[in-house]
């Protein structure tokens, strides 16, 4: 006789016999497939150190169109790509009607000392921070600069836009010809034969991938400074290291340029060499200046974005770390190293600073960050200092013109004014903020503060002396009579001084009251 | 059914008494099953070279390609001669539980991150891991340091060999 209780134990003894093949059956099929799923994670990593390169389509001198390139090379392609995007932080909200989702911030808004030493020039009236390499061409299209009432020529399209496509628009057999053309076709109309920003075959020889410069103002520019060190006749695609081909494809934009003449030739004013006082003894001596400051009267040259020249006089050029080597590290895809193609700066996140400059500096994420942010501070407060100087000598120029002011006093504050500007210029328009030559950024900055100091003095008449050898034409002043040791303690302690704290009162922008003339 | 058919069904009935009835086959079909899984589980391990996890040879360190840059700087370095372990494992004789310990808790890691992709491109060492280096440079080079550590004075803070020969391991 079966009790209830049997029943139940007789079910749950066979419920177990089904339950327990059962449990087995998924466990085993769960160990299995993960077991298969390494198997295959292996073959994969095994595969991915094999083969690196697949030839897709077969690129040519007319192949202009980065796609086609990114057939065979999608990783570049993708990286290159993804230059339109942007931190979060650098986002600003265009106007209304403007097609771009988002674009960079104001410099003018965050430093309105530019608008006071712009007066008379274009950058006066939109002056952004820069962007990745896909948004170039439309945000030039888009800027005020370009825009009724300045008139601008086509030779800007030289580091806005793909050129070779331009040049083979413009004349397919000759392509100094074409260049010659787009550098005095006015600007409104050479855009209309760009369709790329600066793409694959700019830096790259289509058939074997090489590095090679297409920009003849670098061609000559390059030549011009290597003659200046005594090598004649340099030819860049054919005696460049490869190293220096890794900087020197970025230089073909990434530098202080002019528009040489009617012809607005595009050229670099490298011919005594890279530092800032070379070009401003260069520019002196053909006496060349990109605008009249309205406000003071003085022939002003614009610093544009000397990088790579601020690069040169650096620490890491000096250990042959190029452009290349912070700004597109290898990233790893599968057992493949790829030369990441989203130029940026290595700050961007935790993972660039590893990519980039863990490479060599053995530290972590966090320190590398705080020393590189160090020195763009400390440049900050310099510059800041410095630009102050530059401001106040515009004003006292600016008051100087109509109160009496002997003329050779305005004149002589006005040549410390473009030597203070195109300094300071200079320094803020690089692109680091500081680092890329952080002792020699500083002399700069050092040097137009000194310079704008001079000027005010300049106005007031004064010529102080520049002391370049202490040891032949400086005299040391001396107290007369010399103060003898006292022997005896004076009968009643003089009365402590407390020194008045140093208050300054801060900075409100200039009314521009001239308008805008170029 | 014909007759052969029936001679058949019995054979099938005779086979399927012999092997213990549905138990007996349930046994049978779950053993051949765990057999597939060893075979897939024993050509795993043969395919990725598992084996060579068990020696101490340096090329079994960039079996996965993301140490291809430490073993190159290894065999330029001044210290080519020794296996990785020298440096980077507790000493096996003298340690063996903390030896068996590292090359674990390592070998875990390694394949996990190796078999994810999510390591960066530059790998650093763990601290643990550059203590167990440092102690390795002491074993051999101790006595002369001895002057240098001075460890009543540092106790908190070891030196860090390593922070000036950097090199001496792995050679740029």
């Amino acid at each position: 006789m079966t009790t209830p209780a049997d029943e139940k134990s007789t079910t749950t003894t066979r419920r177990l016999t089904w339950l327990l093949p059962a449990a087995f059956f998924v466990i085993g099929a769960l160990i299995t497939g993960i077991v298969v799923a390494l198997l295959m994670n292996i073959a994969q990593r095994k595969a991915e150190g094999t083969q690196p390169f697949f030839q897709v389509v077969q690129l040519t001198e007319t192949s202009f169109d980065p796609a086609e390139w990114g057939k065979n090379f999608p990783a570049q392609y993708e990286g290159w790509k993804n230059t339109t995007q942007m931190l979060d932080d650098d986002k600003a909200t265009p106007p209304a009607g403007d097609p771009r989702a988002f674009m960079a911030k104001s410099k003018l808004a965050e430093d309105p000392r530019l608008i006071t030493m712009w007066q008379g020039y274009a950058f006066s009236v939109e002056y952004n921070h820069p962007r990745g390499h896909a948004n170039m061409l439309l945000d030039q299209q888009l800027i005020k600069r370009v825009q009724a009432p300045f008139k601008q020529p086509g030779a800007c399209l030289n580091c806005h836009a793909s050129v070779p496509e331009v040049l083979y628009k413009l004349n397919p057999t000759d392509p100094a010809a074409a260049w010659a053309k787009m550098n005095v076709t006015p600007y409104a109309d050479a855009t209309k034969l760009a369709e790329h920003p600066v793409s694959c075959i700019d830096c790259h020889d289509p058939k074997t991938m090489a590095l090679r410069v297409t920009r003849p103002a670098f061609v000559e520019g390059i030549k011009a400074y290597k003659a200046s060190l005594g090598v004649a006749n340099y030819d860049v695609n054919t005696m460049a290291t490869n190293n220096e081909m890794r900087a020197f494809v970025c230089a073909q934009c990434h530098v202080e340029y002019y528009f040489k003449g009617d012809a607005k030739t595009l050229t670099f004013p490298w011919k005594n060499g890279l530092t800032a006082s070379n070009a401003l003894d260069y520019y002196d001596s053909v006496g060349f200046s990109d605008f009249t400051n309205t406000l003071t009267g003085a022939k002003m040259l614009k610093a544009q974005h000397p990088d790579y020249e601020t690069w040169s006089q650096g620490v890491h050029a000096a250990n042959g770390v190029t452009c290349a080597d912070c700004h597109m590290p290898y990233t790893r895809q599968g057992a493949v190293k790829v030369s990441d193609h989203q130029v940026r700066s290595p700050l961007w996140d935790d993972n660039q600073i590893n990519k980039s400059c863990l490479t060599c500096h053995h530290e972590t994420e966090a320190v590398m960050r705080a020393r590189v942010e160090g020195i763009q501070s400390t440049w900050k407060t310099q510059q800041s200092k410095s630009f102050d100087a530059l401001d106040q000598l515009i004003r006292d120029i600016n008051a100087a013109q109509g109160n009496g002011t002997p003329q050779a006093n305005i004149d002589a504050a006005r040549q410390w004014q473009r030597k203070a500007q195109f300094f300071q210029d200079y320094t803020v328009s690089e692109n680091s903020k500081g680092f890329h030559a952080p002792q020699y950024s500083l002399s700069l900055v050092n040097e137009a503060t000194d310079a704008a100091r001079r000027g005010q003095l300049a106005l007031r008449g004064i010529s102080e002396p520049m002391t370049v050898d202490p040891a032949k034409d400086y005299t040391p002043m001396k107290a007369t009579p010399a103060p003898a040791p006292s022997t005896t303690a004076p009968a009643t302690p003089a009365p402590a001084v407390t020194p008045t704290p140093i208050v300054n009162p801060v900075y409100s922008p200039a009314a521009p009251g001239a308008t805008p003339s170029k | 059914m014909g007759r052969a058919g029936q001679n058949g069904k019995d054979a099938v009935e005779r086979l399927y008494l012999a092997v213990g009835g549905l138990r007996g086959l349930l046994f049978v079909v779950g053993s051949a099953l765990v057999g597939v899984l060893a075979g897939i589980m024993v050509f795993t391990f043969g395919y990725a070279n598992g084996l060579a996890y068990f020696g101490d040879e340096a090329t079994t360190c960039k079996q996965c390609h993301s140490m291809n840059k430490q073993f190159d700087a290894w065999s330029k370095g001044s210290h080519h001669t020794l296996a990785c372990q020298e440096c980077h494992s507790p000493e096996k004789a003298t340690l063996p539980v903390q030896w068996l310990v590292s090359e674990a808790d390592n070998g875990f890691w390694h394949s996990l991150k190796f078999t994810t992709g999510d390591y960066p491109l530059n790998i650093k060492i763990r601290d643990h891991n550059k203590e167990i280096v440092r102690v390795n440079c002491l074993r051999c080079h101790g006595n002369l340091v001895s002057q240098i550590e001075q460890p009543a004075l540092h106790a908190s803070a070891q030196i860090d060999c390593l922070r000036c020969h950097s090199e001496v391991g792995h050679k740029r």
